[in-house]
């Protein structure tokens, strides 16, 4: 018999075992997300009532999941249809040249100009604070909104490069450098929604 | 946004020489923020600040307008400065070396050489011998590798993919930097490619590059998903490869009436300038099947995406 035994491991088992070799906390899981998020669309009814001068916009790539999910449910709360876009900031980064690990582009999708609109921004996690800010100067190519906001699941606090702050949050958390925030959705091929604290 | 999610990549590249120093990879990465910069470019507001720390010099020791014209052009929707540069109104004419006259441009602090040149393998040369990031914007009968990269953008967004098509080449493949780049290009993305044209137009050889040869056009044709024609280059005609550009045209060129009688639709590319009447009708030119204009404006967008990439590696 040889010393030596292989354990086959499928995906998922491996995923688990990967995961706990790190220091992990859970932030929030599918029922508590699900609650958040309902809050969430709450808050953002009783800003802008029937959504009909203002639209969602998504940044790429991590806020398309949480922004599909915002737009559902407020479809299905308000009863009308919700204007979503897809904004990707990578040419609007000031990092460019200046990070160890470049960037790829994502689509940009933005089926409406918001000239005159109200728009809400969402992302999954603020941390620098950076990418908010390409965002910004990124959707100056699509118009002048007459407001914008910001409404992002995970706000790490004490991280900011740049002074911005949201206007909607879903969960604070106090967290430093060598953490890491990480978002999981079931859209993405995990089992379940979850969001996670690791220490790398 | 968690930084390690984001998806990395970059080219295996400083300059880009020609396609052949190119991995398929590196291909694939180009064509796809390419596609990213064409919705960019088709916005109303079509400037992104990128390179906006970046100079660019266009070096252009040989003619051109198309080129020169969609370098420039996507240099300033990325941001960039940028200083143009022609042989005619330059010291080239009173004999600096073609290293020397790339030195001086770089000591003034420039990032990037766009550069053509009409000896095959200057852009080489430079990219050992300087230290600038070169990117070869054709260099005499060797390669024009942006022209091929944008060719390949064109065939995926007509027919929706590149790997498995059959394509063309007709016409003056001898004189052709552009068959040349397009076979590298084309074979690494997986597509076949067969090279037509009269045996004279033809290189010696070429089909050790693994492209069927052929000498009719009609044939060609009906093997093909897109027919890339090309000019006849007379300016680089020392000698005389056929008796008359009538009779090419009778053999050599496509009209209407030649497409018409095919059994099925062959996608028509040229990369400009077109000789009308020689290799292409002008009804063809026009015609539904044509893609050539699409061709120019993909030309911007591959060249940003290209000049985007490659500022990411001269840091």
């Amino acid at each position: 018999m040889s010393f030596y035994t292989f354990t086959a491991y499928t995906f998922t088992e491996y995923k688990k075992l990967q995961m706990e070799a790190v220091k992990q906390r859970l932030i929030l899981n599918e029922g508590a997300l699900d609650v958040t998020l309902s809050r969430l669309c709450m808050q953002l009814i009783e800003n802008h009532g029937s959504f009909s001068e203002t639209a969602l916009i998504a940044l790429q790539p991590r806020g398309k999941w949480l922004a599909q999910r915002i737009a559902e449910k407020l479809a299905k709360f308000t009863g009308n249809t919700i204007e979503l876009g897809y904004l990707d900031a990578t040419f609007f980064r000031d990092d460019f040249r200046r990070r160890d690990n470049p960037i790829t582009a994502n689509a940009t999708e933005m089926p409406f100009l918001v000239e005159g609109k109200k728009v809400v921004l969402i992302d999954d996690v603020l941390y620098t604070g950076r990418s908010l800010r390409a965002s910004l100067d990124a959707m100056q190519a699509f118009g002048r909104p007459t407001k914008v906001e910001y409404l992002v699941l995970v706000d790490r606090k004490y991280t900011r490069e740049i002074p911005v702050e949201a206007t909607y949050i879903g969960s604070s958390v106090n967290s430093i450098k060598t953490e890491r925030v990480s978002v999981e959705w079931k859209e993405q091929g995990y089992e379940s929604d979850n969001i996670w604290l690791l220490s790398k | 946004m968690t930084q390690s999610t984001q998806k990395s990549s970059s080219l295996s590249t400083r300059h880009l020489t020609g396609i052949k120093e190119l991995t398929p990879a590196d291909i694939e990465l180009i064509l796809t923020t390419a596609a990213q910069f064409k919705e960019v470019i088709n916005r109303s507001i079509k400037k992104v600040p990128s390179l906006r720390d970046i100079t660019i010099a266009n070096a252009f020791f040989e003619n051109s307008t198309r080129t020169r014209l969609s370098f420039e052009l996507a240099e300033k929707r990325l941001s960039a400065d940028t200083l143009s540069f022609t042989a005619s109104s330059s010291s080239v004419k009173k004999g600096e070396t073609l290293s020397d006259t790339i030195n001086n441009i770089l000591a003034m602090k420039v990032d990037m050489v766009v550069m053509r040149h009409s000896s095959p393998g200057a852009p080489h040369f430079l990219a050992k011998t300087t230290k600038a990031q070169i990117i070869n914007a054709g260099d005499g009968t060797h390669e024009h590798p942006t022209q091929a990269l944008l060719d390949a953008f064109s065939i995926q967004e007509k027919l929706g993919e590149v790997g498995g098509k059959k394509v063309a080449i007709i016409g003056d493949i001898l004189h052709s930097r552009v068959a040349l780049s397009n076979i590298f290009c084309l074979q690494k993305l997986g597509a076949e490619v067969m090279v037509c044209g009269p045996s004279t137009l033809i290189p010696r050889h070429i089909d050790k590059l693994g492209v069927k040869v052929g000498h009719n056009v009609k044939e060609a044709l009906e093997w093909a998903d897109v027919a890339n024609v090309l000019r006849i280059q007379l300016e680089r005609q020392q000698i005389q490869y056929f008796p008359s550009l009538r009779e090419y045209s009778l053999y050599f060129g496509i009209n209407d009436k030649l497409l018409q009688s095919l059994d099925k639709e062959v996608v028509i590319m040229h990369p400009g300038p077109i000789n009308r009447g020689v290799e292409l009708d002008s009804d063809v030119a026009d015609g539904k099947h044509s893609i050539i204009l699409d061709q120019v404006e993909n030309g911007v967008a591959v060249r940003m995406a290209v000049l985007y990439l490659l500022a990411e590696r001269g840091q």
